[in-house]
């Protein structure tokens, strides 16, 4: 890199801070011009926030951003906009009712007296469009177009506000083979044209066959580079991600397994009917589900509670074949669900701490379709102190509970139905570090008392110490399952990225 | 005896929520200002009207309330008021129906709409607003349609079911108060809907689907047969009033008897503590809006008598101003409270 030329974009020294957990801490990076930078790390490692706060989405709390060796402080998007650099979400922020001109142009229309100049939106449009390797006509409707072509229609707008960098989160996520080939031919040419790309993935032979510098982010921090291109390998990628020292982990004693709790044999979900997917859990086991975001792991348990019925195959609890249609089947066979969005989906926030907890187990505890209030009354206070569950009393409203707190009354609520299987999906999201190990306290002593557990996690440390077994989800397919003597961090990255893990058990 | 005490105080504060507070409060100011402007309004037989009136409005304001705390909304109600009140008379004097079997069929007609709109809410996902805006057109057209758009009545007939709505029951005495036997039925029905409400696992489910539908999902609670559930009962009782208002007035015009009912009994629901977003509602309340819609039109009328025609723009000038005062004082309790 020319040393007289200053970097288009620099970070320095960038913190940022949410509610219990330190997302960002100290990182600082560069982009050249025409250069297309990768940025890894694990689920969690801070990438998002990164490029949240280089796109102007959210002020860091500390650091600076210089663009071409100036200080710059964005206080929204559009400030990020005006100086060239242009985030493209993982999900498409695209209005599918207008045509293609009309969404390259969106809230920067060509006006000719107050009215839409269509003739130069459509005739810009289309220079914009040929640029991305896009040769359609500027009045097609967006929702025509697959996926894959969305995405370069997104890249086109934001090139269209003449931006220099583009940020791409995860862009790769929903496309084809194909149309990630047809993405990564418009990146190289964009690099020839000088313009400057952060491409954010988790697919490391997309980043060794795109990228000329990789960045690599672990827990918040900077956790290294990779500045030559020969160097950027899948081992050393993996390395760098993970980096921490794994003996440290304290893993518990498994308990002993007992009887056969939850058979799924050849099951079919709605949302990946192509792969078939059969294992089991006993009594007392607790069973990760590891895998990336949208790898089916949030749908598999979705299927099983009943949310979205499984389009084929068998599911049995304890022994009884179970055909969840709704979560009303679900729980009359014994299974729970603590599901991922506690807010929308675990509990009814403006009313509570009792009625939340009792909701599940109100009408088996009525007396001719009452309320047994002292029932309620009594399994709130039996809860609370069981759960060691900080609330003021057992009426407080529940979104003014912290959010492991929280989640400990959607447990609660659980509880009180005596479940056989109990489904997590990431229990400890959001929530700091204390309630977390109280909560895998929980889960653990569960687990003893004969549940079977099955638990989605994106967080490594989390899996490696509560679960005796990890199942290891990739694009909706099982790609393997490893027990606690290949259990090893690396393993189920390897897994998770489509390949293959060292030493597999037999 | 403290124990006692204290459970009276408990539900005396549970009733007079703060949340009815305001409107306990317009009701009795415009009260005041009606006695004060008029000497006729505290007159024995003003007063039988008054409590007469928010009955039979009462009745439809609690069916709505069911609807309203799914978070639905149900813009039939004055059409199905309307259908019930000219079948009634028609089948029993032009088509010489037995009493018990007309009653019995325009109750049962209201179920069976109410179900209806609740399958298609439910089951084919439409949205409430446009199955029960449809629902408003058809009721009419068809009460138009079969009675050839005739004036509906029982002429000397039918004392004996008249009575339901017309007796008047002297609780003082001769020459005093007389309990309107509509308001006795009014009772009885907000009595069941608020135990239904506040003491059953059917109320409690309607509560927390209104206020969040998904998670009510997730813990295993059957939201579309609740949500059934209360479009049934809200036509129900339309049906009910639309029975007792023509029993009442003893003459239904098709082309307008129970125009803009639906209205006044959403009006009634939302002053009585009802939020259209869902997941709340009290009886107490809905019994307290139910009064001032009907005050509010007696004071037009014994007061103003010039000022009848433009009637609504007072009622929904009044309203506006209880809403627009209780969410001014509920942003500065809450800036309060805020650290």
């Amino acid at each position: 890199m020319n040393a007289a030329v200053p970097p288009l974009l620099e970070a320095r020294r960038i913190s940022k801070r949410f509610p219990g957990v330190r997302a960002l801490d100290d990182v600082s990076l560069t982009v050249a011009p025409g250069e297309v930078l990768a940025l890894i790390g694990e689920n969690g490692a801070g990438k998002s926030t990164l490029l949240k706060i280089l796109a102007g989405v959210q002020p860091p709390d500390a650091g600076d951003i210089l663009i071409d060796g100036q200080p710059v402080r964005f206080r929204g998007v559009e400030d990020a906009l005006a100086k060239g650099i242009a985030l493209i979400h993982q999900e498409l922020n695209l209005a599918d009712n207008l045509d293609l001109a009309g969404n390259i142009f969106l809230g920067r229309e060509p006006q000719w007296a107050g009215l839409l100049d269509l003739a130069r939106m459509h005739r810009e449009a289309a220079t914009w469009l040929a640029q991305v390797g896009l040769a359609l006509d500027p009045s097609t409707p967006l929702a025509n177009l697959p996926i894959g072509r969305q995405q370069l229609v997104e890249i086109a707008k934001a090139l269209s506000t003449s931006a220099r960098l583009l940020i791409m989160d995860e862009p790769t996520s929903s496309l084809s083979a194909h149309e990630a080939e047809t993405l990564f031919g418009v990146v190289r040419d964009l690099r020839r044209q000088g313009v400057s790309v952060i491409w954010i993935s988790h697919r490391l032979g997309e980043v060794k066959e795109l990228a000329d510098r990789v960045v690599v982010l672990r827990d918040g921090k900077n956790a290294g580079d990779i500045a030559d291109r020969s160097g950027i390998e899948h081992e050393r990628m993996i390395r760098m991600m993970v980096g921490r020292d794994i003996d440290r982990l304290a893993r518990r004693p498994s308990h002993p397994p007992g009887d056969l709790v939850l058979a799924i044999d050849r099951m079919r979900t709605s949302a990946h009917p192509s792969h078939a997917i059969s294992f089991d859990v006993r009594a007392g086991e607790i069973v990760a589900l590891a895998g990336l975001v949208g790898a089916g792991r949030t749908e598999l348990l979705s299927t099983l509670f009943g949310v979205t019925p499984a389009v084929a195959g068998n599911i049995s609890v304890s022994g009884r074949t179970v055909t969840p249609r709704s979560p009303i089947d679900a729980i009359r066979a014994g299974i729970a669900l603590v599901p991922e969005d506690r807010k929308t989906q675990g509990l009814i926030l403006d009313m509570g701490v009792r009625e939340n907890m009792s909701l599940v187990s109100l009408w088996p505890e009525s007396r001719f379709g009452f309320i047994d209030f002292h029932a309620e009354q009594r399994l709130a206070q039996d809860m609370i102190p069981a759960l060691s569950i900080k609330t003021p009393n057992e009426r407080q409203v529940v979104q003014f509970l912290s959010g492991g707190n929280q989640q400990k009354v959607v447990l609660a609520k659980w509880l009180a139905m005596k479940p056989r299987v109990l489904l997590l999906d990431e229990p400890t999201r959001g929530i700091d570090v204390g309630a977390k190990a109280e909560i895998y306290d929980l889960v653990y002593r569960l687990a003893g008392e004969g549940l079977a557990v099955l638990f989605v996690s994106s967080e490594m440390e989390e899996i490696l110490s509560l679960s005796d077994r990890v199942l290891v989800m990739h694009e909706g397919r099982l790609a393997g399952c490893l027990s606690r003597r290949d259990l090893t961090e690396e393993n189920v990255m390897r897994l998770a990225a489509g390949g293959t893990p060292e030493r597999m058990s037999a | 005896m403290k124990p006692l005490v204290a459970r009276i105080a408990n539900v005396l504060r549970g009733l007079v929520s703060p949340k009815i507070l305001g409107i306990v409060g317009l009701l009795f100011a415009v009260c005041l200002y009606t006695a004060l402007a008029s000497g006729n309004f505290l007159k024995v037989g003003n007063l039988e009207n008054i409590v007469h009136r928010t009955a039979l409005f009462g009745i439809l304001s609690i069916g709505v309330a069911f609807v309203i705390i799914t978070g639905g909304i149900d813009l039939s109600i004055g059409s199905v008021v309307c259908l019930v009140g000219v079948l009634l008379p028609w089948l029993l004097v032009h088509h010489g129906w037995s009493v018990p079997l007309a009653v019995a069929f325009v109750l049962g007609l209201g179920a069976m709409i109410g179900l209806v709109h609740g399958l298609l809410i439910t089951r084919l996902g439409l949205q409430p607003f446009v199955v029960t805006l449809c629902g408003l057109l058809v009721y009419r057209g068809v009460a138009r349609g079969l009675t050839q758009d005739q004036s509906q009545g029982f002429g000397t007939a039918f004392k004996g079911l008249r009575s339901l709505a017309t007796a008047r029951f002297p609780i003082f005495g001769d020459g005093g108060f007389q309990l309107p036997a509509t308001t006795l039925i009014f009772l009885v029905i907000a009595v069941v809907a608020a135990v239904v409400l506040n003491r059953t696992v059917m109320g409690r489910y309607l509560l927390a689907l209104g206020r969040n539908e998904q998670a009510a999902r997730y813990s295993g609670i059957n939201t579309d047969r609740m949500k059934l559930f209360a479009y049934v009962i809200s036509s129900t009782l339309a049906a009910l009033g639309g029975m007792l208002f023509v029993l009442d007035i003893n003459a239904a015009q098709p082309s307008d008897f129970g125009n803009f009912y639906e209205l006044y009994a959403i009006a009634a629901a939302v002053l009585g503590g009802c939020s259209l977003r869902g997941g709340e509602g009290s009886i107490l309340g809905l019994l307290v809006g139910s009064a001032l819609m009907v005050v509010l039109s007696n004071m037009i009328n014994i007061v103003h008598p010039r000022y009848q025609n433009i009637e609504f723009a007072i009622i929904g000038g009044v309203i506006l101003a209880g809403v627009v005062a209780d969410e001014v004082v509920r942003r500065f309790a809450r800036r309060r409270l805020a650290p």
